[in-house]
């Protein structure tokens, strides 16, 4: 043992279980400790990450500790291993038996035995532990306790109250994990149940992971309730494409249909819990907009159904020996990323390639080529953070489990957080955060603090360059956690304009010649590639023919991005049918998620694996038709498979050589509009593969107006009056919210129902006006 | 409909009297039933936004316990003791009679609004049974004619004295603030203990002067 | 005959004894000044000393209780009076505070600054009124006297006092849960440990008293150790309050050293009311199990009824005569758990409600006697299962009138509902009201 270890080497005690001798890291529970030899001491109220109740009563053990018993059985969820402990599960005491099935009886004389029609039957805690540790029959003979069934705790959450076995699983993580108690333990003794206030419902993010961990029947989801039995599901492993938190789900999937997604369990990363949008809105898979078949556009103007080789055919006479650029959206997964990337190098010859389908800068293109990709920050320096700095990153909107953990650390040990925002939002009040107008107000970084960048940092000028210089000058861990699941594998791809895969810069020879071997070609392009922005410009000035797009809403980019495709070839992939779908020249359908296997790298830069669960002849990966295409066009990539593009990035590596430098941008001057727009987007909003979810959508925020106390009385309005805000583009006019917030700004959300920032006023931040309607 | 600036002012005061301000939410919903006559939606937003807590933790809390009524009760809230003992001296005689009387049960309100009717338990009274109270004052050693006489009293605007209270029998929101802690001033008033209080006390003295 | 010994009682009788002047005038305050020149420790050492044992049901030595809070430990510490008076059949406290609010004040003052608390609480159950309005100008008047508030009586001691009124719900006398409740929350028990006197209210070292407890410190003080043990048996020193209610001639509190028995008390009170029989009674409230005639003699004391199978609880001692159905009794003793379990963990929450419609059946009539071995069964199945002691409480009448009253129970299955006349043994009947 080095001293190291010796430093950090766990306390151990020693206790009998049943005849068997176990040590175990002092504080274990007996439950757990249990658990390890294998012995299983039935449970509801007990979960390992919530704290413990010791409401159930279930897992009593009798206990005696140097030779002293307990004159009764004890809780083996809230009672702590000690050294000389001697601990009688119902395998061993009589004692513990009779007490587990008098629990067990207690909890069943008031449940309504509804399991053939209940849709946790088949995968019931209750359930199997009655067949374990209950009694053959019941002796009551009484009346059962009943409520009105089922109601609607939110539009995707339903409670039978009746099922409920008050274990206080749901209100506990509600409370303690997601900070959101919205569904408590109301009225008393008998009568208590779960409830919500009246006129507030169980709106968290977080609703869903209550229905999983609930032991019994009682919370289901509105979407899933009554559609499959457990043992018609076949469950693949996943990784979420919502964000780039690095969710591991399990998708669950009866005759090829996805029913339903569970959290899956990762210590390192969700631990046992995800968020609503991961958990919920997979409709778009089985949406009647799904592109199934390709499509060409006649000569009528109309585009057709066509056959595969037609339509890879059509694409390849539109792309081929063209100025082509490459545009590719965020949900693409690290394979497919490096498809498109290796596609414009290889079949079309240019560095024209860029992932950054929203508002992106050249600053940041830098950051990310210079900066992002050596970034290995993890959830385990939130775990270990002094502080945690939030720069233009809403992490409950747009990272909803790197919330969590920061949130379990605010909440645990009253974690410090700053965050550099205008506007307090419900999630940084969780957090109790500090706000900031400016990166210079920070203070104390040291190098166990941790500074996390969001994508939005982009549209401000110097906010990257700040970020950066603090960390440098501090020692402070940085991250940079863009929105979007595919973001981190498109750039590790090479999916942009500066960087060649492997994080090799498209300036650099060596690399250039490093990727030539690799690929078995003669020349790669070594001209600095075109950004999203300067590809859109291009096709409108006539400086490029074609575009190759892959998951892209012109929307995200900016209002004139889909004019800018108006009179220019284009092919698109797509999972639905979309706005560029309407306009392409060539549409080729590709799989989603669960159709594919593939990976997505998480903001950490670590792999998020997951397995194809549904065989559908019909739909290829980006990948696959990306290398067919390139076949036809007569520049093959030769990536037939996922495996094979898994494999040829493995063996290419990382480049260890010198990285594209960063130079200091100066920091925008400071706006002075009467009024300028800010805004990002919320979790749950219009976003494409929401589309669908109504239940889901049920419990979104609404869009509200939020201005300062002052800029309302300016404006003669209060919280029951609306507001137009416009520019020269449009306007939109919302209910108006009074927060603190500076005078001179306005939030709304950016994509939300009634506000769609980019379409209606055509841009993402700005100068705006503000008139009471 | 808000509360008034006064009311709202009241409440940052019962916020000031502890450590934490989440110890308030007891004596705000009392405050709340001095005003609503009950736990009404205004009182649990308001007193979750004062709280800076979730309405469902207001909720949760109030409705834990059986002082705070989620529907309007009477403006006398009348409470007869139906636990073992006063049940057995005449409690159970005493409610049967009673609602016959008013023609409610428990937890029901006459249509004039006056009396609302509770089973309740033990009040800590037990040398006075049969105890009925009424807006949470006592009424000692009580009979079904006493009940009918204390409850027509009521409604008629006169109800008799508590036995152990003030000299005159407060309203339902009356009492509520008290609870809330805003005194009515009239702590002097009535007995300072009744007969069976000072029964041991009486005995030692005989005792002593024997 | 057993000699009373009126003490937190005996002004009771003055008009202005809930007045400051009226207990000033008996030398109220005077034990606060005289502890005030002493130091913590010695007030915690002389308490532990006198045997003053907790008056709330326990019987946990109360010097004991104050010795367990860290000293010099820069936390903040408090002292909480459970003024909650729930448990059936006790009605000592409610009285004391109308009568005498100053003896509890002065009380958590010498308490308080025992146990270096600057903030104490009184949890005054809800349901009376006028109680807390004596309390509540007792508390003004001790602070308008300089008895509260910043240096107290030029000692330099500070205290706060805050009254605290609770909501109805029996299961905030219990510690942890009227600490729940006191924070703000739905009135449950707390885990232990950690136990309030490491981690209490707000989280810090906490005392929880009983109002009776509190209140006979400044005699103690006053007295001092030994006049307070020369009353008592060995292991329960001094006087306490005993509360007489039910079918006895003259209901009321008595005052007098621990370990007297029911037949002397009966004595005073003029026996079980005229032309009855004892037929049985509770030692300490109905969480305790019953006692019959046979258990007269047994020395009241927390020693003497637990070793006769019960306990002294608060000494709230119900007496039933023979008019009285036992079965009827212990179903409104079930009822009342079933409505006051909070719901937290399922023996009570579950259990009690089962209990209560097997008594309903068999207070009916209805069942057979395997019914009676199935209740006993699912007593045992509550009892030791729960998280706290509530459910205890709720199985105890039921399991101590089967053990003396079986054949009653039997009496009504044969003969298809209840034998009594419930109008027998009301106290109007034989007033003829």
């Amino acid at each position: 043992m080095t001293p190291e270890q010796a430093v950090t080497a766990v306390e151990t005690v020693t206790a009998v279980i049943d005849g068997v001798e176990v040590t175990v890291p002092k504080g274990t529970l007996i439950i757990r400790a249990a658990e390890q030899l294998g012995v299983e001491i039935p449970r509801f109220c007990d979960h390992p990450l919530l704290s413990p109740a010791g409401a159930c009563r279930q897992c009593l053990v009798d206990v005696e500790i140097n030779g002293r018993a307990f004159p009764k059985p004890q809780a083996s969820c809230t009672m702590p291993v000690e050294n000389g402990m001697v601990v009688k599960t119902q395998l061993t005491s009589p004692v513990a038996a009779k007490a587990q099935e008098g629990i067990m009886e207690f909890l069943l004389i008031n449940h309504p035995l509804d399991c053939p029609v209940c849709d946790k039957g088949g995968e019931c805690p209750l359930q199997n532990q009655a067949m374990s540790a209950g009694r053959p029959e019941s002796r009551f003979e009484g009346t059962k306790r009943t409520f009105e069934k089922p109601i609607h705790i939110s539009s995707q959450v339903l409670l039978d109250r009746e099922r409920c076995v008050l274990c206080a699983r749901c209100t506990r993580f509600s409370n303690e994990i997601a900070g959101d108690p919205f569904i408590t333990l109301n009225e008393r003794g008998a009568l208590q149940q779960v409830g919500i206030y009246e006129n507030d419902p169980f709106e968290s993010y977080y609703s869903g992971n209550t229905v999983q961990i609930c032991p019994v029947g009682a919370l289901t989801g509105t979407s899933y309730r009554f559609r499959a039995r457990p043992f018609d599901l076949v469950s693949v492993n996943s990784a979420c494409e919502h964000c780039a938190s690095g969710c591991d789900l399990r998708t669950d999937i009866r005759r090829d249909k996805t029913l339903r997604r569970l959290a899956g369990d990762d210590p390192e990363v969700n631990q046992e819990w995800n968020c609503d949008k991961g958990r919920w809105a997979f409709k778009y898979l089985t949406s009647r907009e799904r592109v199934k078949h390709p499509l060409v556009r006649g000569a009528d103007g109309e585009l057709h159904e066509a056959s595969w080789p037609e339509a890879i055919a059509a694409a390849a006479a539109g792309l081929k020996g063209k100025r082509v650029g490459v545009l590719t959206g965020g949900r693409l997964t690290h394979e497919d990323a490096y498809g498109y990337s290796k596609f414009a190098r290889v079949a079309l010859g240019t560095n024209d390639i860029d992932f950054r389908a929203r508002p992106h800068s050249d600053e940041e293109r830098d950051f990310l080529a210079a900066v992002v990709t050596d970034l290995k920050t993890t959830y385990a320096d939130i775990d270990k953070a002094d502080q945690v700095v939030l720069v233009d990153f809403e992490p409950e909107e747009e990272s909803p489990i790197v919330f969590l953990r920061i949130y379990r650390h605010v909440r645990k040990r009253g974690l410090a957080v700053t965050s550099n925002a205008p506007l307090s939002s419900r999630g940084s009040k969780k957090l109790n955060a500090k706000l900031i107008k400016n990166l210079s107000e920070l203070s104390g970084l040291t190098t166990q603090s941790v500074i996390l960048i969001g994508e939005r940092a982009a549209e401000t000028a110097g906010i990257l360059s700040a970020a950066y210089e603090i960390a440098q000058s501090t020692g402070a861990k940085l991250a940079w956690i863009p929105r979007r699941a595919g973001e981190r594998g498109a750039l590790a791809a090479g999916a942009i304009g500066n960087l060649l895969p492997g994080n090799r810069p498209v300036a650099d020879t060596s690399a250039r010649v490093d990727v030539q071997s690799a690929w078995g070609v003669s020349d790669l392009p070594s001209q600095l590639g075109r950004s999203t922005s300067e590809i859109l410009e291009a096709l409108g000035d006539e400086s490029l023919d074609a575009i190759l797009l892959g998951g892209v809403d012109p929307m995200d980019i900016s209002a004139d991005a889909l004019n800018k495709l108006l009179n220019t070839f284009v092919v698109s992939l797509e999972i639905s049918h979309s706005s560029v779908t309407a306009i392409a020249d060539v549409v080729l359908p590709v799989a989603a998620v669960v159709e594919k296997s593939g990976s997505y790298l998480d903001w950490r830069g670590v792999a998020r694996r997951f397995d194809k669960g549904v065989d559908d002849a019909d739909l290829r990966s980006d990948l696959r038709i990306l290398s067919i295409l390139a076949d036809e066009i007569g520049k093959p990539i030769n990536l037939p498979s996922i495996t094979a593009a898994a494999a040829e990035i493995e063996s290419l590596g990382a480049w260890d050589g010198a990285k594209v430098s960063f130079t200091r941008r100066a920091a925008a001057p400071a706006s002075t509009d009467e009024f300028t727009l800010v805004s990002w987007r919320f979790l749950l909003d219009l976003g494409s593969l929401q589309q669908g979810e109504t239940n889901l959508a049920g419990t979104a925020k609404k869009a509200r107006a939020h201005i300062s106390a002052a800029t309302a009385a300016k404006l003669g309005v209060t919280e029951e009056d609306s507001v137009v805000i416009s520019t020269d583009r449009g306007s939109i006019e919302l209910p108006v919210s009074i927060r603190e917030i500076a005078d001179n700004l306005v939030w709304v959300p950016r994509n939300s129902e009634g506000s769609q920032v980019i379409p209606s006023l055509g841009f993402t931040s700005g100068a705006v006006k503000v008139a009471k309607r | 409909m808000s509360f008034t600036t006064d009311e709202l002012a009241v409440m940052d005061s019962i916020i000031a009297r502890y450590p934490k301000s989440r110890s308030a939410i007891m004596p705000l919903l009392h405050y709340v039933q001095s005003i609503d006559g009950y736990v009404t939606a205004r009182g649990i937003e308001t007193i979750a936004e004062k709280l800076n807590l979730a309405t469902a933790e207001v909720t949760a809390v109030s409705t834990f316990y059986t002082q705070y009524k989620s529907e309007p009760v009477g403006e006398y809230h009348v409470g007869i003791c139906t636990n073992t003992l006063c049940a057995i001296m005449g409690g159970d005689a005493i409610y049967d009679s009673v609602c016959d009387h008013l023609g409610i049960k428990k937890d029901q309100t006459t249509a004039d609004g006056k009396i609302s009717l509770e089973r309740i338990e033990c009040n800590a009274a037990c040398d006075y049974a049969p105890v009925v109270m009424v807006n949470w004052e006592f009424y000692d050693n009580q009979t079904p004619a006493s009940v009918k006489d204390l409850v027509d009293g009521a409604r008629n605007g006169n109800p008799p004295a508590p036995t152990r209270g003030p000299n005159k029998l407060r309203t339902w929101k009356e009492n509520s603030a008290v609870l809330a802690g805003i005194s009515d001033g009239l702590a002097d008033e009535g007995v300072q203990a009744g007969e069976a209080s000072l029964l041991g006390l009486n005995i030692a003295k005989s005792q002593g002067s024997k | 005959m057993s000699t009373l010994t009126p003490v937190l009682s005996a002004h009771w009788d003055e008009s202005d004894s809930f007045t400051i002047a009226g207990y000033k005038r008996h030398g109220g305050y005077d034990a606060l000044a005289k502890a005030l020149k002493s130091t913590p420790d010695e007030i915690i050492a002389l308490v532990k000393e006198s045997g003053l044992r907790g008056r709330g049901g326990a019987g946990f030595p109360t010097g004991n209780k104050w010795s367990f809070i860290p000293q010099g430990d820069n936390k903040a510490h408090y002292l909480v009076v459970n003024a909650d008076e729930s448990e059936p059949g006790t009605c000592k406290d409610m009285p004391l505070l109308m009568a005498n609010p100053h003896s509890l004040i002065e009380g958590i003052i010498i308490g308080s600054y025992a146990i270096r608390a600057n903030h104490s609480f009184i949890y005054l159950r809800g349901e009376v009124v006028h109680v807390y309005r004596r309390v509540q100008k007792a508390i003004e008047d001790a602070y308008a006297a300089g008895l509260l508030g910043k240096n107290i009586l030029g000692s330099g001691f500070d205290l706060e006092l805050t009254l605290h009124a609770g909501a109805g719900a029996y299961i905030c006398g219990e510690e942890t849960a009227l600490l729940d409740s006191l924070e703000g929350f739905r009135g449950q028990p707390r885990l232990r440990p950690p136990f309030p006197a490491i981690a209490g209210l707000y989280a810090m070292p906490t005392v929880v008293n009983n109002v009776e407890s509190i209140a006979s410190v400044p005699s103690i003080i006053s007295n001092g150790v030994e006049w307070f043990q020369a009353m008592g048996t060995e292991k329960s020193k001094g006087y306490t309050l005993y509360s007489l209610s039910g079918h006895v001639a003259h209901p009321g509190q008595f005052e007098a050293p621990l370990g007297i028995t029911l037949r002397e008390l009966l004595e005073l009170a003029g026996g079980v009311r005229a032309g009855h029989q004892l037929k049985f009674w509770t030692p300490g409230g109905s969480s305790t199990p019953m006692f019959t005639a046979e258990h007269l003699d047994v020395l009241l004391d927390d020693e003497g009824v637990s070793a006769a199978g019960s306990m002294l609880g608060t000494k709230a001692l119900q007496i039933f005569d023979e008019t009285t159905c036992v079965v009827r009794a212990v179903l409104r003793w079930v009822e009342f758990y079933k409505h006051e379990s909070c719901g937290k963990c399922t023996p009570c929450r579950e259990g009690t409600w089962w209990l209560v419609q097997i008594m309903k059946d068999l207070e009916a009539g209805k069942g057979t006697e395997a019914d009676l071995t199935k209740l006993l069964d699912l007593c045992d199945n509550i009892a030791g299962r729960s998280f706290c002691a509530l459910a205890d409480g709720a199985v105890a009448p039921i399991i101590s009138s089967l053990k003396y009253f079986r054949d009653e129970y039997i009496q009504h299955l044969n003969q298809g509902g209840c034998p009594f006349d419930p109008i027998a043994s009301t106290l109007f009947e034989t007033a003829g009201a």
